[in-house]
């Protein structure tokens, strides 16, 4: 064979693969716009699932709660413990609760919540719709005069959105908790005292910041969730390709969405 | 058990099908076909696997929309009504699923129970379990009422399938290869019970199967699909009593070896 057109042949079907690739990416994001689309305007029409979802906020909660709890109080310990030296160098360990209550607060707390529920919760919806859907069971819904999107799409998101916010405050306060733990052994700091330290260099925006945050993290867990699932290919691999999907677009897209939020936040200080 | 004769009004349609042609990407699956369901009539639709049989229920219930030509049921154009209207149409019409497609994580009384919660505003409780111990016991599976799907047998979950979709009193069924992986008792206990269903239901069905006792047992006529186009329609006797060699050794697999 010539190795000139064979190299040109070889160049052509890579170029030809990328450009699949790249096509394939743009369909995506587009049918993601239509799902987000689809999703805002069915899910604030009537009739309200308002059953299912609080069903949905149940079992979102559950799923996540032992973990959250374990992980919160452990981040919250080791943050507290990793600082403690750098601030013992300058004498600053009194700042110590300070330090933790903004780093927690501000972005540890949305964003550890974020991380567990994308792989908890994410890849459960993934597999649960990409199943339904592989089994024919959002068709026999279709068919027998449910809507779908609604009952299995909406609630789910609107779930997410509601429960990690409320997942995010509590794994915040573990995590504060985990913080106390070590500040008390250490410097025998009181509950009441270390609180007031916790406190005192908070900001209304701090917590806005952080409720938006979770807000939209609970969203996309929740939608990426649910169109990885919805439009899961036929067959097991499908069911498989869809968790994973979920979790490793949820998670990456946490990142992306936490840094535009913390620098639009910050110029809001 | 013998078929006992239907009541079919020959002057009354339930379904007209008329040019529908549908393609998945370069694969022309269905290509210009026209069709008629009777009132009353049990229509028996097969064709190898791929020829598109399941794709025509699809259609029907508006589950995929065709490339072209018109789909009537009920009196409704399926590729022309909005999405109320086709979930009001869709109310009427039962699908019964290959795989059954009942809800793992739902027992049996919450699968039957989903459809009529879902469509009878105002039904109370009392009315609820009356039409779940009907529906089971008219399948004859009373006792499933507090087992999950895991738990039946595939034949089982076809009846609790069908009986899903009789919960809604449909005046169409559509049964997607309703006898496919069964045991051949089983095969014709579901025989059996789509010719009731016909009876006691005064249900028009289209059974799609490649299972010729299954055709030759609930249907009043067969339609024989081949290569994207219906090419034989008539009795059981009427489209098999031929030379064509693109449906004869359909027949004879089926009752020779």
């Amino acid at each position: 064979m010539d190795p000139i057109n064979s190299t040109s042949t070889s160049n052509k079907k890579k170029r030809s693969r990328f450009g699949q690739q790249l096509s394939d990416f743009f369909t995506s994001v587009y049918n993601i716009h239509l799902f987000i689309l689809r999703f805002f305007r069915e899910a604030f029409m009537p009739p309200f699932e308002f059953k299912e979802i609080v069903r949905q906020c149940w079992e979102v909660g559950v799923r996540s709660f032992t973990l959250i709890t374990v992980t919160g109080f452990i981040v919250g310990l080791i943050f507290t413990k990793q600082s403690r030296p750098s601030l013992l160098e300058f004498g600053a360990t009194s700042w110590l609760p300070s330090l933790v209550s903004i780093a927690i607060m501000r972005a540890l707390a949305p964003l550890v919540t974020a991380l567990i529920a994308s792989g908890k919760v994410g890849s459960s919806i993934g597999a649960e719709l990409g199943s339904m859907r592989v089994t024919e069971q959002i068709d026999a819904m279709e068919v027998s005069g449910t809507n779908p999107f609604k009952f299995l799409v909406c609630t789910r998101v609107l779930a997410t959105t509601i429960t990690i916010p409320i997942l995010a405050t509590y794994t915040g306060f573990i995590a504060l908790l985990g913080g106390y733990l070590n500040v008390a052994q250490n410097e025998g700091t009181s509950y009441s005292t270390f609180m007031q330290q916790v406190f005192q260099p908070l900001q209304f925006l701090d917590f806005t910041a952080s409720l938006i945050k979770s807000i939209v993290f609970g969203f996309t867990i929740g939608i990426v969730g649910c169109y990885q699932g919805y439009y899961s290919n036929k067959g097991t691999e499908g069911v498989g390709k869809a968790a994973n999907g979920a979790v490793v677009t949820a998670m990456f897209l946490v990142f992306i969405e936490e840094i535009i939020i913390v620098q639009i936040s910050s110029n809001f200080r | 058990m013998e078929k006992q004769k239907a009541h079919i009004d020959y002057k009354n349609p339930v379904i007209s099908i008329r040019g529908v042609a549908k393609a998945f990407e370069d694969f022309a699956v269905l290509r210009g076909i026209d069709l008629d369901l009777f009132q009353g009539e049990n229509l028996v639709v097969l064709g190898r696997s791929g020829t598109g049989k399941s794709v025509l229920i699809k259609l029907i219930s508006g589950l995929l929309r065709p490339d072209t030509g018109t789909i009537k049921v009920l009196g409704q154009e399926v590729t022309q009504i909005g999405d109320r209207e086709l979930q009001a149409l869709r109310i009427r019409i039962g699908f019964s699923f290959q795989n059954s497609a009942l809800y793992d994580s739902m027992t049996v009384r919450k699968n039957l129970e989903f459809p009529l919660v879902r469509n009878r505003k105002g039904i109370t409780r009392a009315e609820i379990d009356k039409a779940v111990e009907e529906v089971l016991d008219s399948v004859g599976l009373s006792k499933a009422i507090n087992q999950m799907p895991a738990e039946l047998s595939g034949g089982q979950r076809k009846r609790i399938g069908i009986a899903r979709t009789l919960i809604l009193n449909p005046e169409i069924m559509l049964y997607d290869e309703p006898t496919a992986g069964l045991d051949p008792i089983t095969c014709i206990e579901i025989n059996e019970l789509i010719n009731q269903v016909q009876q006691q239901y005064n249900t028009s069905s289209i059974i799609i199967t490649h299972d010729l006792t299954c055709a030759k047992e609930t249907g009043d006529r067969i339609a024989m699909l081949l290569d994207g186009q219906f090419q034989r329609i008539g009795t059981f006797n009427e489209v098999f009593n031929t030379d064509d060699k693109r449906v004869k050794p359909f027949f004879d697999y089926n009752f020779i070896q």
